[in-house]
Order: structure tokens, then sequence, then C-alpha cells
């Protein structure tokens, strides 16, 4: 498994320099996932089989996507059908399919191998995890949890377009009117159009 | 370990050199990893399950920064039309 290990980490490395020295967004994402692939096979030659497949499924897919996403809405215009498909040239995506290929060859290497893991470092699998995430450390999910759902509102909040705010639109409801009605709440609003809610 | 310094360094080094803001999040997330990196080695060297649970913690950090930075990269795009770090240096509001 030493072996493995230092191919994944040489590729995780090399998908990084790659990332940082693209000019394109979308490039430097496409050797992100590559380089967050190596570290998930990483964990893996390191005895963390279920930290592998967290890294996989929710670095790799949910939060590149994410990434993704922006990078997509930031480019939209007339113009971004084209822009799209000189991304993708074939020059571009054959860097980092080579080094997943790489990933892909050790997976499978890894697999062929029969019974389980003969790791260098100790298999800490599963079950011991949750046991202690649950046992000593709940008050942590709990934290994290209450962090996540901040993020969720701090996020729609912030990426919402701003809107026109009402009293604006009609000046009806705000104390300028109130007065002119002599404070009368009733009339302050008898001059909206009919049919408005 | 040697892995996981080489990672940071990589992150630091993108983080500063690079001024466009989606580069310097990436750069962000290369770092948190790194971290991850070393808590689940030094978990695999002990034996013990605790480096992995830190390392989920951080996933849920990592989860939560990206989806108000971005959120907020959004505002700062429909307000300035670049993505310069520099173009919101003066914090005006």
């Amino acid at each position: 498994m030493d072996v493995t290990f230092y191919i994944a980490a040489s590729v995780a490395i090399l998908a990084t320099v790659m990332m940082i020295t693209r000019m394109n967004a979308v490039h430097a994402l496409l050797y992100l996932i590559v380089s967050l692939l190596a570290v998930a096979i990483v964990f893996y030659t390191l005895g963390a089989p279920f930290i592998a497949a967290l890294e996989v499924i929710v670095y790799a897919g949910a939060i590149m996507v994410l990434f993704v996403f922006v990078v997509m809405m930031l480019n939209l215009g007339k113009q971004t059908i084209a822009t799209e498909r000189s991304w993708l040239t074939p020059a571009m995506w054959i860097g980092p399919c080579l080094l997943a290929a790489i990933l892909i060859a050790e997976v499978a290497y890894m697999l062929s191998q029969a019974g389980p893991v003969q790791s260098r470092a100790a298999f800490v699998g599963p079950k011991e995890v949750s046991m202690a995430l649950f046992g000593p450390y709940l008050i942590g999910v709990e934290l994290a949890s209450m962090l996540l759902l901040g993020a969720i509102v701090g996020a729609y909040h912030l990426a919402r377009p701003k809107l026109e705010r009402l009293e604006t639109r009609y000046v009806i409801n705000s104390d300028g009117t109130r007065v002119a009605a002599g404070g009368n709440t009733v009339r302050a609003g008898a001059h909206r159009p009919a049919g408005e809610a | 370990m040697l892995l996981a310094g080489i990672l940071f360094a990589l992150g630091l080094i993108g983080l500063l050199v690079r001024r466009n803001l989606i580069f310097m999040l990436m750069s962000l997330e290369v770092m948190l990893n790194a971290a991850g990196v070393a808590f689940v080695a030094a978990g695999s060297r002990w034996e013990q399950p605790d480096g992995q649970i830190m390392f989920i913690f951080i996933l849920a950090v990592a989860a939560a920064e990206v989806s108000v930075g971005l959120a907020l990269f959004l505002q700062l795009f429909r307000q300035y039309n670049s993505l310069d770090a520099d173009a919101a240096s003066l914090m005006r509001g």
C-alpha cells in the first residue's frame, strides 16, 4: 500500500500546482476536483475508508458543484455558449483526464487485491468513527448543525437580488402620507389605485 | 504529514498570489483539505477515530464557508462587475 499512497500523493500535489497556475476558473476547477479525488485515495490508503467516501461525496460532489454553478452564473451573457465551447477544448481536458486515469488504475489495483486492505497504517472503520462521533463528540455535531443552519440563512440572504421596497413603490403606507391624512390611518391609503391588493 | 504540509503551502501560495476571488476561495479549500489530511494521518498513526471526526467537522465548516463566500461573491459581482479582490478594498457599502 506504500506505493499507492505515494502515487496518489504526487497526483494530488501535481493537480494542485496545475490548479494554482491556471488562468481560467473552469480549468482550475477541473484540476481541483482531481486533487480532491487523489486525496480521497490517500485517505483510503491511510485506513480511513469512511472519510474517503465522504471526501468524494461531499467535497468533490457537493462543494465543487456549488463552485461550478457560481462560475457559470458569473459568466451569464449572450456569448456564454461560445465561451463554454472554447473552455472545453480537447487540449484542456486531457490533463485532468490523464491524472484521473492514474487514480482509476490505482483503485482497480486495490480492488483486485483479494481480501481487506493491508494498509501500512491502522484501519479505523466507520463503526468506531460513528461510535465516537455520537458519543463524546455529540456537542460538536450539534454545533456543526447550527453552523450549517446559519450558513443556509446567510447564503440565502446575501445572494438574494435586491428587492424594491413596497413603501417606495406605492407611496401609501409611509409616514408622509400618514401625516398628510391628518393621522387618520384609514384615509391614508385612499388614493391607492383600485384593484391593487 | 509531508503531503499535508506541501498541500497547505500550495494553498497559501495560491491565496497570496492570485487576485481573483474564486481562486482565493479555491486555495482556501485546498488549505482546509490539507488540515484534514494532517488530522486523518495523525488519527491513523495513533489508531484513534478522533482524527476522522475532526475531518468531518472540517468538512461541515468548509461547506458553510463556501456557501456564504460564494453568495458574497455574487453580491460583489453585481456591485462592481468584477471579481478582483482589490476592487472591494474600499468597503464603503
